[in-house]
């Protein structure tokens, strides 16, 4: 009877962990949703400067900002965005993976490396595999705010400006569905405006103030600003995408667990009353 | 029928208005403008203050903004809005913080070894527990 008794608690403690997990899952769908919206509205502000950023880098060719131009890469700026927490899948991991390979890529070239991890993951990761650090901003929560983020994006801006790194790289999670997450290095400097091209056919230009030069120059800050904050926002839909599935695993595993559990404990007990029985009888035939 | 411009208000966090206006007040750099349908384009910067959108009709709305960058065109008007308050020094505090930040973490061997200490040290602890309550129910 000893060993129904162990089952029976396991079978509890199974039961239990099932629950946490299908709450977990249920919280990370909701919050996946929410994170979908964030997505969605910051998406308009990232595209407008986009476009106003190829106007005036048509309508100026003679003026070139510094984010604009193409110089010889001696080092590289990479902001790697992970999660805050753990639970999420391989997640994480194929962020890190995608990133190692970049960054050894970089140093067969001789190229130099600083990085700036935004979440407590990549941070923890880099500080052990040994990275050079320059810049960190950790548990931002569900709902970043650009504040968040500008101090992180400033300490590598001005690295940029002062020549200290010659581009600048984000590495996050693109939210493709709630299935596929995929790593993307995106570069972030110098910046390369395509979108000036398809403009060519009508030649216009803006009335500036006070002149084009520090309107543009806010204009990149915020340019980089936003695709950063996009980066974020997008790498958190895709952790919860990635919980919401792992959390659902994680369920329907404990539910197939526990159903062999069960069997086993049928058995177990059914074993435990025909001995019972055959010891009766046995006894009332030896009397 | 007034002639209307159309404007959209965004912030990099979240759409704040799109729809049609007579006219649209802005607080930029160089001061205060006001902008109506099939102004010339125009690019500046802007102070913290309000946009006012006056809608067909005459109803007013203001919006407060704490910078950003207003893009005119002739049928378009688009406010960039800034969400946070951006200043030199402030952007510079923050930067300063994010590399202490980066400082700390890289300096700080001790949090993490604690951490893991202390999680063997409880994973010890509830063995010990688990066994002293197997033995007590044996007895």
């Amino acid at each position: 009877m000893s060993g129904s008794k162990e089952i029976r608690t396991k079978i509890a403690s199974i039961k239990s962990t099932q629950k946490i997990t299908r709450a977990m899952e249920m919280v990370a769908a909701s919050k996946m949703r929410k994170a979908q919206d964030k997505m969605r509205k910051s998406r308009p502000y990232a595209e407008k400067i986009g476009q106003v950023i190829g106007h005036l880098s048509h309508a100026h060719p003679e003026y070139k900002n510094s984010y604009m131009v193409d110089r010889e890469v001696k080092r590289v700026g990479v902001i790697v965005v992970s999660s805050d927490r753990g639970l999420c899948g391989s997640l994480n991991n194929n962020l890190f993976k995608t990133a190692l390979s970049s960054m050894k890529s970089w140093r067969d070239e001789n190229i130099g490396i600083d990085l700036c991890t935004i979440g407590h993951k990549s941070a923890i990761f880099f500080k052990r595999v040994g990275g050079n650090i320059v810049a960190q901003a950790s548990h931002l929560g569900d709902s970043p705010t650009l504040d968040d983020m500008i101090g992180t994006v400033k300490v590598m801006l001005d690295d940029y400006d002062s020549g200290k790194i010659d581009q600048l790289f984000l590495i996050f999670n693109r939210f493709k569905n709630t299935m596929t997450q995929d790593p993307i290095v995106q570069q972030l400097l110098p910046i390369h405006a395509e979108e000036a091209d398809e403009k060519l056919a009508h030649r216009w230009d803006y009335i500036y103030e006070p002149d084009a030069q520090s309107v543009l120059d806010s204009l990149l800050m915020r340019y980089i600003e936003s695709l950063v904050y996009q980066g974020v926002v997008e790498n958190i839909a895709c952790e919860q995408a990635a919980r919401m599935v792992a959390m659902k695993s994680a369920s329907d595993n404990a539910g197939s667990l526990i159903d062999e559990l069960q069997l086993a404990y049928n058995k177990a007990r059914q074993a435990a009353i025909t001995q019972e029985l055959s010891e009766i009888v046995g006894g009332a035939a030896a009397v | 029928m007034t002639m209307t411009v159309h404007i959209d208000i965004v912030s990099a966090e979240a759409d704040i208005f799109s729809g049609l206006a007579e006219v649209v007040f802005a607080p930029a750099q160089d001061g205060d403008v006001g902008i109506l349908p099939r102004h010339a384009p125009f690019l500046s910067p802007l102070k913290p203050g309000e946009v006012v959108v006056r809608k067909p009709g005459g109803a007013e709305e203001s919006f407060y903004v704490s910078g950003g960058i207003l893009e005119v065109q002739p049928h378009v008007v688009t406010v960039l809005a800034d969400t946070a308050q951006r200043a030199k020094d402030i952007d510079e505090a923050a930067a300063l913080e994010a590399r202490q930040r980066a400082e700390k973490l890289l300096t700080d061997q001790q949090t993490d070894i604690d951490y893991a200490k202390a999680q063997a040290e409880l994973a010890q602890a509830m063995a010990q527990l688990k066994a002293i309550q197997k033995l007590r129910k044996k007895k």
